[in-house]
C-alpha cells in the first residue's frame, strides 16, 4: 500500500465493500417496483397510512438519536444507532411514497419538517421521553413487536411499494425486537436495581398499549412477546390500563412539540435553503 | 461485579465475509454473554449488511501456539497477551483485515 | 538496510537477542504482532498513542452528535447519524487494538474521564451551526486521513489493520462533509456566510491537529524509528495544506491565513504559524469545551454502570443455571 498520496489508497476498487459498512453496496429496496397506484387502492387512504407509519418511525428514530454519546456502553452506541438508522430509513421511504400518491408531489422533508405537532399522527408511545435505559428498551420491545406484526401484514398490501417497504422493514424490526427482548431479560434478571427499574418501565409503558391496538390490532402478538419475555426476566406483566385519546388523531402528549422544535428548527429557520 | 471498573469480558470476533471464504479474525469487543457478543459483532463488524456468518469466542478460551514453542524470540513478555493471540498470518495487501 | 537505530528506552535488562530480532523485524518492514517480544518503551508508546486515538474518536462523536437531532433534512440526518456511529465503531476498533497490548478498556476509560489520558484538541471547540458539520468533515476528517493513511503501514499489526478499516470509512466522512459544503455554497447568501464563518473558526484548530512543530515534538523521533509513525508532524501538516488549498478554491471560500501562498521553489504552499500557545492551553484542559466533553463522557459512563452490572449479573446467574442444568 502506497501512501504517496493520501487519496490513492482510498480510490482503489471497492467491489468488496458490500461486506462492510462504508455506506455502499446497499440495494434499493424499491428497485424494479412499479410505483403506479394499483386499481382499487384509495390513494388518499394509502398516503395517510404511509404518513402515520412514517411518523411513528421518525419520532422513534429521533428519540434513539438522543442516546448518541449517552449510551451505557460503547457497543450499545453502535447498536442503538443501527436501530435508529433503520427506522429513519423506513420513515424516508414511507414519506416518499406518501408524496407520490397523495397528489402533492411533496418530498420526504416536507412531511418531516413542515408539519406541526397537531398534524403528526404518530402513536404517543414513540414520543414520550427516553427516560432511563430500562424505559427505552421496554418501549423498544413493545414498539418493535407491534410494528413487526403490522409490517408482516403489510407485506401483502395491494400497493407494491408499501409491500416492498414492509418486506424490508420486517427483517429490521425482527432484529430490533430480538435486541430489546434480550436486554429486558438481562435487566429483569440482573440486579435488584435493574429489576426495579425495568418493572417500573413496564408500568410506564402500559398506558400506551391501548392506543397501539386501536391503531393496529396486534394485541395477540405483542402480549405473547411480553408474556414470554417477562417470564424469562422474572418480571410481572404490565397491567393494561389504556389512556384516553390517540396520537393517530393528533392528540399528543406535551412532549411532541419540543421534540419537533428541535428536529425542525434549523430547516424552518432557513426555508429557502438547500442542504 | 460491584467494581465500577469491571469490564464485560473480551470476545474475539470472526466473520465469514461471503460464502466460499473462511471465517477471518476481525477484532474484538466486550459483551456480558455470548448472545450479546453476537449481537454486538453484527452491529459493529458487519454494520447492517446481512448474509454473513459470525463466530464469537471468549478471548480467554483461545489456546494459541507460539510460532515456534521452543523459540525464545516468540515468548510473550506481557502478562496479558493471552487476550490477543495472533491467529493467522495475513498478507498486508489483503483489504479489510 | 539500516538496522542500527539506537536502543529504545525501557529495553534495558531484556535479552539482547530478543531486541535484535525485534529491530530486524522493524528494519525489514515486517509487522510486529501481539505475541512477539517487544521493548517496553515500544509497547507503552503504542498503548498511549492508540488509546489517545480511540479517546479522540469517542469524544469526537460529541461535537457532531449535537446536530443529529437537528439536521435540516432527513438525508443529512441519516448521513450524520451513520457517521457518528462510525466514530463509535472506530473507537472500538482502536480500543481492541490497544487491548492486544495488554491494556484494559475499562482502565483506559478511567484514564480518559479522570483526565490522565488526552484526546485530540480539535474536539474541544464548539459546533455553532450546521455548516460546522460540513467543515468538520472536510478539515477534521481530511486531516485525520492525512494522519491515518500512513498509519495503515504502522509497524504494529493490529493497529495497522484497524487503520485500514478506519481510513476506508473516513473517506466517506470527508466526502459527505465537502458535499454538504458544496450544496450550501449553491444555496442562499446566508448559507454561504455560515460556511465561511465555519471555515474561519476551524482552519487553525485543524492545522493544530497534527501536533506541535517537529522541533518541539520530543517523542516523534523515537516513534518514527520504531515505524509507529511514518511522517513527521510538519510533513503531514504541509500535506494537508497543499491538499486543502485547491479544494477551498473550488468551493469558493477563503482560508483565513494572509500568509498562505504557493511557493514555486519548494513546490508547496507557505502558510502562517498556528497559535501554539492556544494548542497548549487546549491540550492542558482550557479549551472552550474541555469540561463539557469530559462531563458528558463521565456521565454516560457512570449512568450506564447499573446497566453493565445488570448484564454481568445476569450472565453469572445464567452460567450457574447452565451448570446446575448440566449436573441434573
Amino acid at each position: 500500500m502506497s501512501d504517496d498520496h493520501v487519496y490513492m489508497t482510498l480510490a482503489e476498487g471497492h467491489e468488496d465493500d458490500t461486506r462492510w459498512a462504508y455506506g455502499t453496496g446497499f440495494e434499493d429496496p424499491l428497485h424494479g417496483v412499479d410505483t403506479a397506484v394499483p386499481d382499487g387502492v384509495d390513494a388518499g387512504e394509502l398516503a395517510d397510512l404511509c404518513v402515520t407509519l412514517a411518523d411513528d418511525a421518525l419520532v422513534s428514530a429521533q428519540r434513539l438519536a438522543e442516546w448518541t454519546t449517552r449510551a451505557p456502553e460503547l457497543e450499545e452506541e453502535v447498536a442503538l444507532a443501527n436501530i435508529g438508522l433503520d427506522l429513519l430509513g423506513q420513515a424516508r421511504l414511507l414519506y416518499s411514497r406518501a408524496g407520490q400518491v397523495d397528489g402533492t408531489g411533496r418530498g420526504e422533508d416536507a412531511y418531516a419538517y413542515f408539519r406541526d405537532a397537531g398534524e403528526f399522527r404518530n402513536v404517543r408511545l414513540a414520543e414520550v421521553p427516553n427516560g432511563d435505559f430500562a424505559f427505552s428498551i421496554v418501549r423498544l420491545l413493545v414498539f418493535a413487536s407491534w410494528r413487526l406484526a403490522h409490517f408482516e401484514r403489510l407485506t401483502a398490501h395491494r400497493d407494491p411499494v408499501l409491500a416492498a417497504i414492509a418486506a424490508k422493514g420486517v427483517k429490521e424490526l425482527a432484529y430490533h425486537r430480538q435486541y430489546a427482548a434480550e436486554w429486558v431479560v438481562r435487566l429483569g434478571d440482573g440486579t435488584e436495581e435493574s429489576h426495579r427499574r425495568t418493572r417500573k418501565a413496564l408500568e410506564q409503558v402500559a398506558p400506551y398499549l391501548g392506543e397501539l391496538f386501536t391503531a393496529f390490532d396486534a394485541r395477540d402478538e405483542v402480549v405473547a412477546v411480553l408474556r414470554q419475555v417477562t417470564e424469562a426476566a422474572g418480571l410481572p406483566m404490565p397491567v393494561y390500563r389504556p389512556l384516553p385519546g390517540s396520537g393517530r388523531t393528533g392528540e399528543h402528549t406535551e412532549h411532541l412539540a419540543p421534540l419537533l422544535a428541535e428536529l425542525q428548527g434549523v430547516a424552518r429557520a432557513h426555508p429557502e435553503a438547500t442542504w | 461485579m460491584t467494581d465500577g471498573k469491571q469490564n464485560w469480558p473480551l470476545y474475539e470476533v470472526f466473520v465469514r465475509g461471503k460464502r466460499g471464504l473462511n471465517h477471518v479474525h476481525v477484532g474484538s469487543l466486550h459483551a456480558a454473554d455470548d448472545r450479546m457478543a453476537l449481537t454486538h459483532a453484527r452491529d459493529l463488524y458487519t454494520r447492517r449488511n446481512e448474509g454473513v456468518s459470525i463466530w464469537v469466542v471468549r478471548s480467554e478460551h483461545i489456546a494459541a501456539s507460539t510460532r515456534d514453542e521452543k523459540d525464545p524470540f516468540f515468548e510473550p513478555s506481557a502478562d496479558k497477551v493471552y487476550r490477543h493471540p495472533t491467529f493467522y498470518d495475513i498478507p498486508d495487501d489483503v483489504p479489510h483485515i | 538496510m539500516d538496522t542500527t537505530h539506537s536502543s529504545p528506552a525501557g529495553s534495558g535488562g531484556t535479552e539482547p537477542v530478543l531486541q535484535e530480532h525485534f529491530d530486524a523485524t522493524i528494519a525489514r518492514d515486517r509487522r510486529i504482532e501481539p505475541r512477539d517480544w517487544m521493548p517496553e518503551g515500544y509497547r507503552k508508546t503504542l498503548v498511549r498513542q492508540i488509546a489517545q486515538h480511540a479517546h479522540s474518536e469517542i469524544i469526537g462523536m460529541q461535537p457532531e452528535g449535537e446536530w443529529i437531532t437537528r439536521a435540516p433534512s432527513l438525508r443529512r440526518k441519516a448521513i450524520l447519524f451513520a457517521k457518528v456511529q462510525d466514530e463509535a465503531g472506530h473507537g472500538l476498533y482502536l480500543y481492541s487494538a490497544a487491548e492486544t497490548l495488554g491494556a484494559d478498556r475499562a482502565d483506559l476509560t478511567e484514564r480518559l474521564i479522570e483526565g490522565r489520558q488526552k484526546y485530540s484538541s480539535i474536539f474541544n471547540y464548539p459546533t455553532l451551526s450546521f455548516a460546522d458539520v460540513g467543515v468538520i468533515g472536510w478539515f477534521v476528517d481530511g486531516a485525520a486521513i492525512c494522519n491515518q493513511v500512513p498509519l495503515c503501514r504502522s509497524s504494529y499489526g493490529p493497529y495497522a489493520r484497524a487503520m485500514v478499516r478506519i481510513c476506508k470509512e473516513e473517506s466517506f466522512h470527508q466526502r459527505q462533509g465537502y458535499e454538504l459544503l458544496m450544496t450550501m455554497m449553491r444555496g442562499t447568501e446566508e448559507q454561504r456566510e455560515m460556511v465561511q464563518d465555519a471555515v474561519d473558526r476551524w482552519w487553525w484548530p485543524s492545522l493544530m491537529m497534527f501536533g506541535p512543530p517537529d522541533d518541539a515534538s520530543p517523542n516523534s523521533a523515537q516513534s518514527m524509528a520504531w515505524k509507529i509513525k511514518r511522517h513527521s508532524n510538519d510533513e503531514l501538516r504541509q500535506r494537508f495544506v497543499d491538499m486543502t488549498v485547491p479544494q477551498a478554491e473550488k468551493l469558493g471560500v477563503t482560508l483565513p491565513d494572509p500568509e498562505l501562498r504557493w511557493n514555486e521553489e519548494r513546490g508547496h504552499h507557505d502558510f502562517g504559524t498556528p497559535d501554539w500557545d492556544e494548542l497548549m492551553r487546549v491540550i492542558k484542559g482550557d479549551g472552550p469545551c474541555n469540561a463539557q466533553r469530559m462531563e458528558r463522557r463521565r456521565t454516560a459512563h457512570e449512568e450506564g454502570a447499573w446497566v453493565r452490572e445488570a448484564a454481568t449479573a445476569h450472565a453469572a446467574k445464567q452460567a450457574v443455571r447452565a451448570e446446575k442444568g448440566a449436573v441434573a
